[in-house]
C-alpha cells in the first residue's frame, strides 16, 4: 500500500507541476464561458454599424413615422419619394435599405417591403415588425372612438416573464428557471465529457509512454503491475479532482466578486441575498418586488436568475459529480489503460480508441438532447446505462431525477468499474511486457483469460 | 553455498517455446554470466527471476527457501533497455526508484549522495533524464539498480552503450559490489567481460542450456591440449610424431608459435623438444577464449 501512494504521488506531481495544468486551470473556465457567452454576444452585437433607412410610404402617410430611431438605426420618411427612383440610388446615398409600405398595409399584413443589398440581421426586421404592429394596433383602436384610449393603454400594458416553481415530494417550494437548469446541465454534461476524456487518455498516454520507455520493467520488478495501473489512475483522478474543485473555487471567487460589485448599489442586493437564504419566494417578498419603485423587469429577471441559480441543488450536484466522475473515469481510464499495454505506440491506439469513444460521444450527443426534454425516455435509458450514465445524469440533475433513478444508476455505475478494473487489470499485466507483436481483440480477449 | 538456484524452468508463450528445462544454481557472492545468441531466452530468463513473468513450470528459490513476491527487495535489477521517464529530472526520479523499492526517503538521499559522489555525477541531480547521454542514463540506472544493497544483482548487457572508461567504472563497481557480498547474475555477448568476471556461465541456445559449470573449467575442458610457446630471435619448430604445427609468427625478433599436442604428449615432452631450440620467453597452454567456444558450440548445435 505505501508503494502504490509513492506512485501516486509521482503521477499525481509530475503532472500538477505542469505549466499546461495551471494553465488549463485558468483558461479553461474562460473557454467554457467564452463558449457560452460569444455566440449570444454575437447574435446580440451582430451588427453595430449605425444603418440609415429610407421610408417610403405610397400613397398616404399614417405609417410615416411609426418606427422609430434606435441606437444603431434611423429611419428617415422621405414623403413622396418614387421606389422605382430610389431602387437604383439608394445605396449612394447613403442608405442601407428602403422600407416600403404599399398602401394597402392595414388591410394585407405583408405589404411591407424591407430592400437592401445585404441580407438585414434578425434585430432590425424584429424592430420595423414590432413597431409597424403596435402602431397598426393603436390605429385600429382609435377608429373604436374609446374615451381615455392612452390611459387605458397604459393601464392595460404589462410586462411578463414566467416565474416556474418546483414542488418537491415534501411540498417544499423552489423557484426554478428552466434557463439555469440548462446551463447547468450543460456544464455538468460537458465537464464530466471533457474530464473524463482527459484524463482518461492521459491515463493512457502514461501508460505507453511506460511501455516505451521500458521503465515498467523497472518498475515491474518492484511492485506488482496492479498497483502501478491503480496508482496511475488514482493520481490522474486526483489531478482531476483538483482541478475540479480549483474550477469550483474560481467561479464561487467571480460570484462573489460579482455580488459586491454588480448588485452592491441595487435596492435587489438585499433581496437577492434573502431569497438565496429562504430559497423561497414570500409573499412579503412578492410585494416588496410589485411596491418597489426601482422594480424594473430587467432587475428583477435577473435577481430571479440569481436566486434560482442559489435554489439550484448543489450539494446533489456537487456529489453526483464527484462519484459520476470517480466511477466513470476509473471505468474509461482502466480501458485506456488495458488499450495503452496492448500497443507499441500512441498510432497503434486508433482502432480501439473507436469503439470506446462512441459510446463518450453518443453520451454527450444524448446530453445536449436532455437540455431540450429531460424527461424522455432516451434520455432516461442513458442515464441508468454505465458507459453513458456519468455524462447524461449530469444533464438531467439540474432537472430534477427521482431518487430511485440516481440510485440504480450509481449501483449499476459500481458494479461496472469494477468489473472493468479487474479486467483491465489482466489485459495490462500481460499486455505491458508484451513487445513487437500487433495486438488484436482476440489476443486481448486471450490475456483476459490467462491465469498467471 | 548457493544463493539462488533456478529448476527445470519452462516457459511458453502460445506454441513458441522460450524456456525448455532450463536450470541454474548462482553459489553467494559470486558472477554468474547468462550466455546465448539474441533470442535464446536470456531476458526471459532474468524476467522469470524478477518475478516480473512467472513461468509455467519450474521452481525458483533464493537462500534455499521457495522465491516470494517480496524478495523483489533483495534483489536489484538492470533492463538491457534502459527504462527511465524522460521528462523526469534525475535525482527526483533515482529518488522514486528508491523510495518504490522500499526505502525511506531519507535513507534514500543519503544512499544516492554516495553514489552520485562516488561515480561523479553529482552535477546531473537537477537535469532532465533526456538531457544525458545514453552512457549517463545508464551510470544513474546503475545506481538505481544498487541503491537498495540487494543480495542478488540482475544486470541485463550491463555494459552496452558505455564507452572503455566508462565500462570500466562499471567493471570495477561490479567487483566491488561482489567483494562486499552481492551476488550478480548478468547476460552479455561481450565474451572478454566474461572471461574477466564471470566465475560460473550458463549458455542458453534456442530455449535449451546448452553449456554450463566453472569458466576456468569449460576453458580447459575445450583446450584440447594447445600451447603457445615464444622464443628470442626467429626460431623454426618442425611437426613432430606428438605435436603439429597451429600457427608461427615472427615479430619484434620474437618467435611465437601455437602447437597442437596429441592426447598422449605431456607439456614437459614438449619443453624438453623446445628448449633445444632457442631461448624460451614463455610456455603457455593455449585455452580457447569464451569467445571460440560460444561459437563452437552453437553452431555444433545448430
Amino acid at each position: 500500500m505505501n508503494k502504490i501512494s509513492v506512485i501516486i504521488q509521482r503521477e499525481y506531481l509530475t503532472r500538477v507541476r505542469k505549466k499546461s495544468f495551471i494553465i488549463m486551470t485558468i483558461l479553461a473556465p474562460v473557454l467554457m464561458a467564452a463558449l457560452i457567452l460569444v455566440p449570444t454576444l454575437l447574435v446580440l452585437n451582430e451588427d453595430q454599424e449605425y444603418k440609415k433607412i429610407a421610408v417610403i410610404e405610397d400613397g398616404s402617410d399614417i405609417l410615416s413615422e411609426a418606427v422609430p430611431d434606435t441606437k444603431e438605426m434611423d429611419f428617415v420618411y422621405l414623403p413622396g419619394a418614387r421606389l422605382d427612383d430610389l431602387k437604383t440610388t439608394f445605396e449612394s446615398a447613403g442608405y442601407y435599405g428602403i422600407l416600403y409600405i404599399s398602401p394597402d398595409v392595414i388591410n394585407v399584413p405583408n405589404a411591407i417591403q424591407l430592400i437592401s443589398k445585404q441580407q438585414p440581421p434578425i434585430t432590425v426586421i424584429e424592430h420595423i415588425e414590432s413597431s409597424i404592429e403596435k402602431e397598426l394596433e393603436k390605429q385600429k383602436l382609435l377608429t373604436y372612438n374609446i374615451e381615455d384610449l392612452d390611459k387605458i393603454m397604459k393601464n392595460v400594458q404589462t410586462n411578463v416573464s414566467v416565474q416556474t416553481i418546483k414542488i418537491d415530494d415534501s411540498g417544499q417550494v423552489k423557484q426554478t428557471s428552466t434557463g439555469i437548469a440548462m446551463a447547468l446541465a450543460y456544464i455538468g454534461g460537458f465537464l464530466m465529457y471533457m474530464l473524463v476524456f482527459i484524463f482518461g487518455s492521459q491515463v493512457m498516454r502514461g501508460v505507453i509512454e511506460e511501455k516505451t520507455s521500458r521503465v515498467v520493467e523497472v518498475i515491474i520488478s518492484s511492485v506488482k503491475p496492479i498497483q502501478l495501473m491503480m496508482g496511475k489512475i488514482i493520481g490522474i483522478a486526483l489531478v482531476g479532482l483538483t482541478q475540479f474543485f480549483l474550477w469550483i473555487f474560481l467561479a464561487i471567487l467571480v460570484i462573489n466578486v460579482l455580488k459586491t460589485t454588480v448588485l452592491k448599489d441595487t435596492a435587489f442586493s438585499d433581496m437577492a441575498q434573502k431569497n438565496m437564504v429562504t430559497n423561497v419566494m414570500t409573499e412579503e417578498q412578492q410585494a416588496a418586488l410589485e411596491n418597489n419603485p426601482a422594480a424594473n423587469p430587467e432587475l428583477a429577471e435577473f435577481t430571479q436568475i440569481f436566486s434560482s441559480a442559489m435554489n439550484q441543488p448543489w450539494g446533489l450536484i456537487i456529489f453526483s459529480f464527484v462519484f459520476y466522475f470517480i466511477t466513470g473515469y476509473l471505468l474509461y481510464a482502466s480501458i485506456f489503460a488495458a488499450i495503452g499495454s496492448a500497443v507499441d505506440n500512441e498510432t497503434e491506439t486508433q482502432q480501439f480508441m473507436l469503439p470506446v469513444t462512441i459510446p463518450i460521444i453518443v453520451a454527450l450527443m444524448v446530453a445536449m438532447g436532455t437540455m431540450q426534454n429531460p424527461e424522455s425516455s432516451l434520455s432516461f435509458w442513458f442515464s441508468i446505462i454505465p458507459f453513458t450514465s456519468p455524462i447524461v445524469m449530469m444533464a438531467r440533475i439540474p432537472f430534477g431525477v427521482p431518487m430511485w433513478q440516481l440510485a440504480v444508476s450509481m449501483l449499476l455505475m459500481l458494479i461496472t468499474f469494477i468489473t472493468f478494473v479487474w479486467m483491465a487489470a489482466r489485459i495490462y499485466r500481460t499486455g505491458i511486457l508484451m513487445y513487437g507483436k500487433k495486438t488484436s481483440w482476440k489476443e486481448m480477449w486471450k490475456w483476459l483469460r490467462y491465469s498467471g | 553455498m548457493i544463493l539462488f538456484e533456478a529448476k527445470n524452468v519452462t516457459k511458453q508463450f502460445g506454441t513458441f517455446t522460450a524456456l525448455d528445462n532450463v536450470s541454474i544454481a548462482v553459489p553467494e557472492q559470486s558472477i554468474y554470466g547468462l550466455l546465448g545468441p539474441n533470442g535464446a531466452g536470456k531476458t526471459t530468463l532474468i524476467r522469470i527471476i524478477n518475478q516480473i513473468t512467472g513461468p509455467d513450470s519450474g521452481e525458483l528459490f533464493l537462500n534455499g527457501k521457495k522465491l516470494k513476491p517480496e524478495d523483489v527487495m533483495t534483489i536489484g535489477y538492470l533492463p538491457e533497455e534502459r527504462g527511465l521517464y524522460k521528462k523526469m529530472k534525475v535525482g527526483e526520479q533515482a529518488l522514486y526508484f528508491a523510495r518504490l523499492k522500499g526505502l525511506s526517503k531519507a535513507e534514500a538521499m543519503k544512499r544516492l549522495k554516495y553514489w552520485f559522489n562516488k561515480l561523479e555525477i553529482t552535477d546531473w541531480w537537477g537535469k532532465k533524464v533526456e538531457e544525458l547521454s545514453k552512457g549517463m542514463q545508464q551510470k544513474m540506472q546503475f545506481v538505481t539498480t544498487v541503491l537498495h544493497e540487494p543480495k542478488l544483482l540482475i544486470f541485463d548487457e550491463p555494459f552496452s552503450g558505455f564507452d572503455p572508461v566508462n565500462a570500466n567504472i562499471i567493471r570495477n563497481e561490479i567487483l566491488f559490489l561482489r567483494e562486499r557480498g552481492a551476488t550478480i547474475i548478468f547476460s552479455t555477448h561481450n565474451m572478454a567481460s566474461v572471461e574477466e568476471l564471470c566465475d560460473n556461465i550458463t549458455l542458453i541456445n534456442k530455449a535449451r542450456t546448452i553449456l554450463e559449470g566453472r569458466v576456468d573449467d569449460i576453458r580447459n575442458q575445450w583446450a584440447a591440449n594447445e600451447y603457445e610457446i615464444a622464443f628470442d630471435g626467429d626460431v623454426t619448430l618442425n611437426s613432430h610424431g606428438g605435436f603439429s604445427i597451429l600457427d608461427k609468427q615472427y615479430e619484434n625478433n620474437r618467435s611465437l608459435i601455437r602447437i597442437k599436442a596429441s592426447a598422449d604428449m605431456r607439456s614437459n615432452e614438449i619443453l624438453e623438444k623446445a628448449i633445444s631450440l632457442g631461448r624460451i620467453i614463455s610456455f603457455n597452454p593455449a585455452l580457447p577464449s569464451m569467445n571460440d567456444i560460444f561459437i563452437r558450440v552453437v553452431e555444433q548445435r545448430n
